[in-house]
């Protein structure tokens, strides 16, 4: 196309190279031009009305905005001609006149757009001696502290809701003077991306509140660091200020987060000071628990964990899927090192028959999901287990990629997907008729239908130039995964799709990369379904991270030396380990994660640790040494992932499950639970969180929800407190109608406080009336 | 309350509402029913006595499936939306400058007396309410005021006064 | 009067039904386009010839406007009719739509078939019940008898032709804001380019123009493009409603030929009332800067002349002030209009309309300072050319206007905190 013409401007006397149709504002930008703006972002679409880029173009007579203007051959430009200078002078004042000018209080202080642009063009004396606009404040929910009256209409916040969270919840409401930025009623903001409003607003409007009125923006420290949530690794910056962790921010990288964080990325940081965190070594005697010096807990649970060793099949280590990869490594080597290949980090899958060691990865980039133009997501809640994976399938939605799910529950997604629900059997018999529709390949042993709907998204993956398969945090806890992921990987063949797997947390990945998936040894599951008599425990919640928290506690209380070693005490912790040995939290600690796509990415600590507790890594080397394992002196986390990288770095491959065939373990005669794991209490640091507990995200995953045919069959109506059973575990909730739930089923959320008592997350289930 | 849930109330959305409705929704192109949210708060703000809440706003929106912040900037872009109680008779009277040289200010005047009220308020009876408007394009009868689809043109104060009178 | 368009058969009793209407050739014009399928660059370079000019306000040449549509692209196109009629001033589209609604229906029609488009939509101010159901009866009427619908006469051509309400706001009446509000949005202006016929309603390409421009098309087709154009004056084709209103004994619309001396058309408006004496004349809508009368008295009604005397003829719509009129009221007046109806989005716009506002009604109420009125000029500048539609430009005008010839008053409000009219100096 002409449009891709290279071509020369002039901007202020200096010749530049670029391509016809680029925005003067980028052309600009990029040679270190400096045009002031507001309204433009160049992740948003152009607004056009903030005014304040006004520039001088040749043979035009007014001033026009370079942040909406295309370069043209020849075009010259002067960003600082008189014309255009007082343009921009003119539209400052304007800004001006109805600001409030209080940045000695305002929390945007130090780093705010309109401060830094006022310096250079505002001027000192005001003309304007009417009295200023005051805006009232609306309330947008815990995370975002507004004062509107700031606001300076650039509704960047607004196009952000838009375009890329793609929940339109804030607008501008009333006209002229009186348009005012907000949700118009007092309405939370829910998007689960919300938090990127407070970077994108360029004045102190909207802020994080969270922070509000710590810090000032001069006195912070910033660190760069990644995040801990999810398998995206957003790249991010920790700002601290004497020692302490003040809030966080996203670091650019366009491969990974683009310039986005997710609120839980965002927030968390505010668990690290929980009330909760074990801060001295503490040791259980006579059932009560006591503070011990370092030497004293790790002398104890390096012996406890000798003298189960005597029977080296007796030791059981269950790793955390956040643990740094230095710390897994070495709990890894030291599960060895007793003699024991029993170490799992796959707390929440039900489901191994298959067993495969194929690494649960997504099978290509983070960046390259945008330009798919179609997808089949199995068993998979993207939006919230992956807010900026599910950006980029929006991203390639809004291109016009056709989206399908099966899943075992209605989403509520901010694209447009087809959605095959049903209850998590049906979920197997579905993607077996998909199977057959793309090629008559018979799966099950039994019979399936094959309905046009299957035709119809078997036909889409097949037509696509580009396709990808991917099974997401229910279906890897799904009774029946290894069938899920056998017909995945039939299907794909079939219509040629790539296939990966969603993973679930923050170093699933690595974890796997360095092998810790048990070929000929137990499983996360089996592990504790033939209980051992010692167990170490990394980072674990036995209660909230495991996938059947009732067999868990029950075998690990029942074991006779449990070692924990953890950021977090926890009464089911509490109940069930003998050692606790205090662990660094996020921002306390070096170390490394691999996310989804495969890359290693590795963060120095930015804050000491907090009371007693020391690196992960540090706390496993010394009970190797104690242990007298061989090859346990490092002396920092990088030595550990020099080692690891060496032998591991470069070792993703195609994913292929293998056959995994069975009979369907999800076919039950009554209730099944949707055990799902809401995005709030996926992992101990966010379960810790308040302002984020605080969202509705948080709130709507404190009940049990049925449809109402469902409810009326148990004689149960919405807001009716119940109990959830199931075995010998039971729940009270409040019981929500919702018609996004299948026939058959029950949504009670994993993670969640309530839920420990109870068994699999897809398991079956009964509800009584309390 | 779910979407689904508010766009089945059929409280106010009456079959013959969802007809006019989607009398209006068919005057677009396909999948361009958003363009018909000028003319469902119309007809709401009509059958709701002449104003709208942000229930009734909250519906629309369910109704056209827009989020509800959409229709709340329409409702409160255009000035003929009204966001408080009205009286049965919303006297618009204007003041734009046609009018104001030929005594607009008489007439505001003699209503501000006659029924006690002055611009943005409704009588105890609710039978009128004032309301001042921008130009409406008649400026050839100046002073003019609107009361529900009509026009009154060349109004003096004896004028209104019959006029106020027919007004039920 | 042999050179009316628009009115031209207003002696029929009720021209607005469709029977009158066609007793004197109505719909012809489009009958003969839709069966000799005449080629559509045919009728463009027809009215290319007439002169006719668009009748909103901005003047711009209407057959150049239509020939901008690429008829072949490949999406849908839209036509789209102006009767928003909201410029201060104004009200002749308003007599167009309840007097002669159908030579409106017809030149929709007609330009609908120029620029194939199959939806065509006229947005009417929503307060203008009346003319709408006037407007509405037309298009009822027009349709059983096949001259709306599918297949129209049997040509194979479509064309669904609808009314869009208005809600209440005169920003709607600038063109990319009337699309927002078609869309169902709120009607802020869209940044330019691109323009409305590459991205239109729905994203495309649409011709937007004012009723009377399209009411007038019919006629110079069907009587010739040269007799409209002789009708007018160099640059400015064909005869123009103008609205007279004010201290006039018999305000109203009345179609003349353009270029008319502004004294004939005073004195068809009966000229002053109650023999007071003329002070000054806003010749084009609110927004055109205001001239004194006695230098009205010798210009003539045409695009050229009155722009060369600073002003503008804009949409044709008079405003005659006698001389117990204040200026500082009626710019105090004016700036709250604009101030009220500025859509928000850019900022010399919100910001500056009320700050202009501010200022004027301080002056207007005794608390003028010594330093307000360079201060006016210098915003109203800073307004001028920075924002994204006109009506910013509209409400910086009048400013300058005012303080061109009437500065004097305004001083003297500030000096003695009173009004100078009033006062008797
Ligand atoms: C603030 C503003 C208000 C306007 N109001 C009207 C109006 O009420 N009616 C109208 O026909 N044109 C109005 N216009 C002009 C239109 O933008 C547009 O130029 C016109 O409808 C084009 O039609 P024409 O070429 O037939 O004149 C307005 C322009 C601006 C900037
Ligand atoms: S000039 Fe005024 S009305 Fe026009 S876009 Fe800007 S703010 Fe809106
Ligand atoms: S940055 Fe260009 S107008 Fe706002």
């Amino acid at each position: 196309m002409s449009e891709e013409k290279t071509i020369t401007i002039e901007v202020d006397g200096q010749s530049l190279e670029t391509k016809s149709g680029t925005l003067l504002i980028d052309v600009t930008d990029a040679a270190g031009i400096n045009i002031p703006r507001f309204c433009y972002h160049n992740k948003l679409s152009i607004a056009a009305s903030c005014r304040m880029c006004l520039v001088e173009v040749a043979k035009v007579p007014k001033p026009i905005p370079a942040c909406a203007t295309q370069v043209m051959d020849g075009m010259v430009v002067q960003t600082r001609s008189p014309m255009a200078i007082a343009a921009q002078k003119a539209t400052m004042e304007f800004l001006l006149i109805n600001h409030p000018l209080d940045c000695p209080v305002c929390d945007q202080g130090g780093e705010c757009e309109l401060q830094d642009v006022a310096m250079g063009y505002g001027s000192d004396a005001t003309r304007f001696v009417e009295g200023k606009r005051v805006v009232p404040e609306n309330n947008l929910g815990s995370l975002i502290a507004t004062d509107m009256t700031r606001c300076i209409h650039c509704t960047r916040c607004v196009r952000f809701g838009d375009e890329i969270a793609g929940m339109r919840e804030m607008g501008a409401t009333g006209r002229g003077e009186h348009m005012t930025i907000g949700t118009f009623v007092a309405r939370n903001v829910n998007s689960e991306l919300s938090g990127n409003v407070i970077d994108l607003c360029p004045v102190g409007a909207l802020t994080s509140k969270p922070f509000q009125y710590r810090a000032r923006a001069w006195e912070l420290t910033r660190h760069t660091a990644i995040a801990p949530h999810d398998s995206v690794g957003s790249n991010i910056q920790v700002h601290t200020r004497r020692n302490e962790v003040m809030r966080v921010h996203p670091e650019s990288n366009n491969a990974i987060n683009e310039i986005w964080l997710s609120d839980r990325d965002r927030f968390s940081y505010e668990g690290i000071k929980s009330e909760d965190r074990l801060t001295q070594p503490l040791i259980k005697k006579d059932d009560k628990w006591s503070e011990v010096s370092w030497e004293e807990a790790l002398e104890a649970a390096a012996s406890g964990l000798k003298e189960v060793a005597a029977d080296p099949e007796q030791i059981g280590t269950l790793v955390s899927p956040t643990a740094t990869l230095e710390e897994i490594a070495l709990a890894q080597k030291l599960t060895v090192g007793l003699g024991s290949q029993n170490i799992d980090y796959r707390l929440r899958q039900e489901d191994f028959r298959g067993n495969s060691t194929a690494i649960p990865w997504l099978g290509q980039s983070i960046a390259s999901l945008e330009s798919i133009d179609s997808a089949l997501l199995i068993g998979s809640n993207i939006r919230k287990d992956q807010p900026l994976l599910a950006h980029r399938m929006r991203k390639a939605a809004l291109k016009g990629a056709k989206i399908q799910f099966v899943n075992p529950l209605q989403l509520d997604l901010h694209f447009d997907a087809a959605q095959m629900v049903s209850d998590p059997a049906g979920m197997v018999h579905n993607l077996a008729a998909i199977a057959e529709a793309t090629g008559g390949l018979h799966y099950l042993t039994e019979q399936v239908d094959v309905g046009e709907e299957h035709k119809a998204i078997a036909k889409e993956l097949k037509n696509a130039e580009s396709a990808v398969i991917l099974l997401g945090n229910m279906a890897q806890s799904h009774p029946d995964y290894t069938i899920l992921c056998g017909l995945a990987s039939v299907i794909a063949k079939a219509t040629d799709s790539s296939v990966g797997v969603i993973p679930m947390a923050a170093n699933s990945v690595g974890a796997a990369v360095i092998g810790v998936i048990p070929d000929h040894a137990l499983n996360a599951l089996t592990m504790l379904e033939s209980p051992r008599k010692g167990y170490l425990l990394l980072g674990v919640e036995p209660g909230r991270d495991t996938n059947n928290p009732a067999l868990a506690r029950s075998a690990l209380n029942n074991a006779e030396c449990v070692v924990a070693v953890t950021a977090y005490r926890s009464p089911c912790l509490e109940e069930a380990a003998n050692i606790m040995l205090p662990m660094s939290a996020f921002s306390e600690t070096s170390g490394s994660f691999v996310n989804a796509e495969g890359t290693w990415q590795s963060f120095a600590g930015t804050t000491t640790s907090a009371g007693e507790s020391r690196p992960g890594w540090k706390v496993l080397r010394v009970l190797g040494n104690l242990l007298d394992i061989e090859g346990f002196d490092y002396s920092s986390s990088e030595e550990i992932l020099n080692e690891l990288k060496e032998s591991y770095c470069g070792n993703l491959k195609v994913t292929s499950f293998g056959a995994a065939k069975g009979k369907i373990r999800s076919a039950v005669t009554g209730l099944i639970r949707i055990g799902e794991t809401p995005i709030y209490a996926s992992d101990a640091l966010v379960r810790r969180a308040a302002s984020l507990q605080k969202t509705k995200d948080a709130r709507d995953a404190t009940v049990a929800r049925v449809n109402s045919s469902v409810a009326t069959a148990a004689g149960l109506s919405d807001g009716d407190k119940i109990a959830v059973v199931q075995g010998e575990g039971r729940a009270k909730m409040v019981l929500k109608v919702d018609a996004y739930i299948p026939d058959g089923c029950v949504w009670v959320p994993a993670g969640v406080p309530g839920s420990e008592s109870l068994g699999d997350q897809f398991g079956e289930i009964s509800l009584e009336k309390v | 309350m779910s979407a689904l849930e508010i766009k089945n109330r059929d409280e106010l959305f009456t079959p013959e509402i969802r007809a006019e409705i989607d009398h209006e929704i068919a005057k677009y192109p396909e999948g361009e029913s958003q363009s018909a949210s000028m003319a469902a708060l119309r007809i709401i703000q009509d059958a709701n006595g002449g104003w709208l809440t942000q229930e009734r706003m909250d519906e629309v929106a369910a109704y056209l499936d827009l989020p509800s912040i959409a229709i709340y900037e329409v409702a409160t872009f255009y000035s003929m939306y009204e966001h408080k109680p009205v009286g049965r008779n919303k006297l618009c009277v204007c003041t734009n400058i046609s009018c104001m040289i030929n005594n607009s200010d008489q007439i505001v005047e003699h209503l501000n007396s006659k029924l006690g009220i002055k611009f943005g308020e409704v009588t105890e009876d609710g039978r009128y309410s004032l309301k001042e408007v921008e130009c409406l394009g008649a400026c050839g009868g100046a002073p003019m005021m609107q009361v529900g689809h009509k026009y009154y043109e060349n109004l003096t104060p004896e004028k209104l006064d019959s006029i106020l009178d027919e007004l039920e | 009067m042999a050179n009316e368009v628009i009115f031209k058969n207003r002696d029929l009793d009720n021209l607005w039904d469709i029977e009158q209407y066609r007793s004197r050739g109505g719909y012809e014009v489009l009958t003969k386009i839709l069966t000799e399928k005449t080629p559509p660059a045919e009728i463009i370079d027809g009215l290319k010839t007439s002169g006719l000019r668009g009748r909103g306000g901005a003047g711009f040449p209407t057959g150049l406007k239509w020939s901008f549509i690429n008829r072949d692209a490949p999406t849908d196109k839209y036509l789209v009719c102006n009767s928003d009629e909201g410029e201060p001033g104004t009200f002749k589209d308003r007599d167009i739509l309840r007097y002669n609604p159908h030579a409106l229906v017809e030149g929709m029609l007609i330009a609908s078939y120029v620029i194939d488009a199959h939806y065509a939509y006229n947005y009417i101010r929503g307060e203008f019940w009346e003319p709408y159901e006037r407007f509405q009866n037309a298009i009822d009427q027009a349709r059983a008898a096949g001259f709306v619908g599918k297949n129209i006469l049997g040509s194979g051509f479509d064309c669904e032709l609808n009314v869009h309400l208005g809600g209440g706001a005169y920003v709607c009446g600038e063109e990319t804001a009337l699309l927002e509000s078609i869309e169902g949005k709120k009607g802020q202006p869209r940044y330019k380019p691109p323009f409305p016929a590459h991205v239109g309603l729905y994203g495309c390409p649409t011709v937007i123009n004012n009723t009377e421009t399209l009411s007038s098309v019919p006629t110079i087709l069907r009587e010739g493009a040269e007799q409209f154009r002789d009708i007018g004056v160099e640059n400015s084709g064909g005869s123009k409603l103008f609205s007279i209103s004010g201290h006039v004994r018999n305000p109203g619309v009345f179609e003349l030929p353009m270029g008319t001396p502004f004294s004939e058309l005073f004195e068809l408006a009966g000229g002053m009332r109650d023999g007071s004496k003329l002070k000054a004349v806003i010749p084009g809508g609110s927004s055109s800067p205001v001239i004194p009368g006695n230098l009205m008295m010798d210009l003539t009604m045409d695009y050229d002349t009155i722009a060369k005397a600073g002003s503008m003829l804009g949409s044709g719509a008079v405003i005659v002030m006698d001389e117990s009129t204040c200026m500082v009221k009626i710019l105090d007046r004016m700036g709250y209009f604009y101030h009220e109806e500025s859509c928000g989005q850019c900022t010399p716009c919100r910001e500056g309309t009320g700050w202009l506002y501010r200022i004027v009604h301080r002056i207007e109420n005794g608390q003028g300072r010594p330093e307000d009125i360079d201060l006016l000029m210098d915003v109203q500048n800073r307004i001028r050319g920075k924002t994204i539609c006109a009506l910013g430009d509209a409400a910086a005008m009048p400013v300058a206007g005012m303080l061109r010839y009437y500065q004097d008053e305004f001083q003297y409000h500030i000096d003695h905190k009173k009004c100078m009219v009033g006062a008797g100096v």
